[in-house]
Order: C-alpha cells, then structure tokens, then sequence
C-alpha cells in the first residue's frame, strides 16, 4: 500500500478505516446479521473448496464493483442507478466466471450456476447501494473486503463442518483431499450433512451463539 | 402429461428454496406476514413465468453457439454464451420494472404492501437462477421453458407461504432469544428442506 500518503491526511488504516474491515467479520456479519446473500452461502458449501473459491469471487466483485460504483456514484442519475450497478456487476461476473473456468475448472463446473448468481447476491447490491454510493472509492474498497471476508468466513465455517461430518474429508484448492475419517475408521459418514437443509441448521447454530455471545444483537420477535 | 412432470418437478422436487436456496434474501424479508408473502410470491410466480421463456428466445436464437443462423450462413459460427449473464439480467430487470408500473396502476394497496420489495425481485436469486437453470437444462421448446418458469415460481410461492404462516404463529411462542427472527426462520427452513427431501423418492 502507497505508505507516502500516510502522513498526507487521514490514515489509510485510521480507526474508523479498520472497523470497516473488522466490523462485518463479526457484529456486523452479511450472511449472520445483515441476512443478505444466503442463497450461494448456502449451496456452494458442501465441499470446503467450492466455498473457498466462491468466497474469493464474491470477495473481488464486491471490492472491484465498490470501487467502479463509488468513483461514478457523482455522475450516474439516481433513477437508474440499479441498472447502472447491475450492468457493473455483470460485467465483473463474466469477468470471474471465464477466469474460474480458465484456472479452476473443475470448481467453476460444480460451482455451475452459482457463479452467475453473484450477479443477484444480495450482499453485492446491498453494499454498493449502502455504502459505496455514499463513501469515497478507499473506504469502499475497504468495506468490500471486510464484508467479503465475512461472508467467506460464514462460509467456511458451514462448509468444514459440512464436508468434515458429511464425507469425512476436507479439500482445499491446490492440494489433494485430506481424508480425515476414511470408510472404516469407525466414524460413519453422516450424509445428512450433505443435504442442503443441513447448511440452513449450521447457520441457525451459528447466529444463535454469536448472538449468544453478543446479546445486542438479539431480535425483538 | 409431460409438461406437468415437469411442473410438478420444478415445484415440489427441485423446489427453488429447498433444494437451491434461491431467493432466500427476500424469502426471509418477506416472511414475516402470509399477507406480503403471498403478493410477493404472486409476483415471482407471474416474473419468472415471463421472464423465463423470454431468456429461452434470447439464448435460442441469440445467445448460443451457432443461433445466429438465421441471420445468414456467415453468422453460424458466432458464440455469443459468454454474453448470457448481461443479457439475462438485462431482459429480467426490465421486465420487473414493467411488473412495477402494472401493480402501481392496478393495484395500489398490493403496490404499498410489497414496497420496497418490488424492485428487489430484480435481484432476486430465484428470477436469474430460473434463467441460468433454464440455459443448463436445455428446453426443446417454449412450451417446456415456460412450464418450468411457472412450476418453480409456483414452488417459491407454496415455500414462502407456508414460511410465513409458521413464522406468524411462532411468534407468541416461548423460543431461545438469540433465536428469535432470523435465526429461528433458519431452523424452520432447514426442517420444511427436510421434509421436502421426501419428494426426492419421486418417480414421475
């Protein structure tokens, strides 16, 4: 990062900066507590690779996408903002998708459609219509990251402990399987876990101990 | 007898919400009233039912390889795939808006209940994934597109309902407080998936 600035204004990483980042990792969660992009949350987690590497997606259309929005956020009408933040994003999308099916193929073929709906998660239309039409392009950036990483981190929370207790394995990118509990080695496989309606219990398991632990954030009903 | 496999397929097997999660953004928003569930189902049923054969003209005769045959022998070896994301949203955005002026003009009250939520369903997963499911599933015909788009908007609807009435009811009961709201709304989802998992066993 450009270290020159620093003492020009305000920090690149003042308080305010850092919050922006740290924020959305735990009180302030998009999946958790802003109930936003649940749908590919939910269906790309039955192997911890898909959630990885969709996790990356969300996390460089958001950062790419806030950027674009806030630099033009003066110039496009508000009338037709949304389809303004749509096309960006759609463009964004196909750029991820040709560079998933380019290095990561066989993630990008179970990932199928799910790539496509990064266009419609919530969470990226929600960010760039709460924060990055109002925000300079660095905080944006920073908001994207932060929420990008929340999200992932959702992810991959739901994802080891679906494909740990579904398959009794663990695969990350880049390296072969870990196979943790192999056929035999006397825990058998639950293939419950495997099954979308699993990951809504896990993400019900997660908000109840995050809220749990912080008890600000409990509902009124 | 054909097209109604596949709606009862598109509805009740590969339900939208239980088997893909799609449109759980505003499935969860909305579920709070059977009242507000039932406009916006109403009008995800009547969004996808339109907007799904329109993509399937699109991706025919545009989008796929060698579809712009028509246009001349010289165009047969265009392949304008990559292109389906933009078009697909650009065909369901637009159409949403008209959805939106139609309920405006018609029906105010409707209008001011969904509100906010109206314009959302441009960017609601279950109208693109409806799309982008149609693309991989290869329809022969319309007839089968739109059959599809109906059958899971149908789904979403019968889902989003039956959501709401429990989480209506759920309401006067004495459930754990970090529970309450979302998460409760998450559990029960998980627990109708289960449920509708017996569909899978199916053979029709």
């Amino acid at each position: 990062m450009a270290e020159v600035e620093v003492k020009e204004k305000e920090p690149l990483f003042s308080k305010k900066n850092k919050r922006l980042i740290t924020d959305p990792l735990n009180d302030n969660n998009p999946v958790t507590i802003q109930v936003l992009g649940i749908c590919s949350a939910l269906a790309v987690t039955v192997q911890l690779d898909n959630a990885i590497v969709m996790s990356l997606a969300v996390t460089a259309v958001l950062v790419i996408g806030n950027i674009v929005v806030s630099l033009l956020r003066s110039l496009v009408p508000p009338r037709i903002r949304i389809i303004v933040q749509l096309v960006i994003v759609a463009s964004l999308v196909i750029l991820v998708d040709i560079v998933l099916k380019a290095f990561v193929y066989d993630v990008s073929k179970q990932l199928s459609v799910f790539v496509g709906l990064i266009i419609t998660n919530c969470i990226i239309m929600g960010r760039l219509e709460a924060f990055a039409m109002g925000n300079k392009p660095w905080a944006s950036a920073l908001d994207g990251v932060g929420n990008g990483l929340g999200y992932g981190f959702v992810l991959i929370v739901v994802a080891v402990f679906k494909e740990l207790f579904g398959s009794g394995s663990l695969t990350v990118p880049g390296f072969d399987k870990f196979q943790i509990f192999a056929e035999g080695s006397g825990y058998l496989h639950n293939g419950l876990m495997l099954l979308p309606p699993s990951s809504l219990v896990l993400v019900a398991v997660y908000i109840w101990i995050q809220k749990t632990r912080n008890k600000k954030l409990i509902e009124e009903h | 007898m054909e097209y109604f496999k596949l709606f009862i397929r598109a509805a009740f097997v590969d339900n939208m919400i239980f088997a893909f999660f799609f449109g759980m953004c505003s499935y969860l928003a909305v579920s709070k009233t059977v009242k507000t569930a039932v406009g916006l189902g109403m009008a995800v049923i009547f969004v996808l039912t339109v907007t799904v054969p329109v993509n399937w003209l699109l991706d025919t005769y545009v989008l796929q390889e060698g579809a712009l045959a028509w246009l001349g022998p010289e165009y047969a070896d265009y392949d304008l795939s990559f292109l389906s994301f933009i078009m697909f949203i650009a065909v369901i955005a637009s159409i949403v808006q008209l959805v939106e002026m139609i309920v405006e003009k018609f029906s105010p009250a409707l209008y001011g209940a969904l509100g906010i939520f109206l314009p959302l369903i441009a960017v609601n997963c279950a109208i693109l994934g409806g799309a982008l499911f149609m693309q991989q599933k290869q329809f022969g015909n319309i007839g089968e597109a739109t059959t599809y788009g109906l059958g899971s908007g149908f789904g979403w609807f019968i889902a989003v309902v039956l959501i709401a009435a429990i989480r209506e009811k759920i309401r006067y009961s004495h459930i754990p407080a970090p529970l309450k709201g979302v998460g409760m709304a998450f559990l029960i989802t998980g627990l109708m998936g289960l449920a509708f998992l017996g569909f899978l066993g199916f053979n029709i």
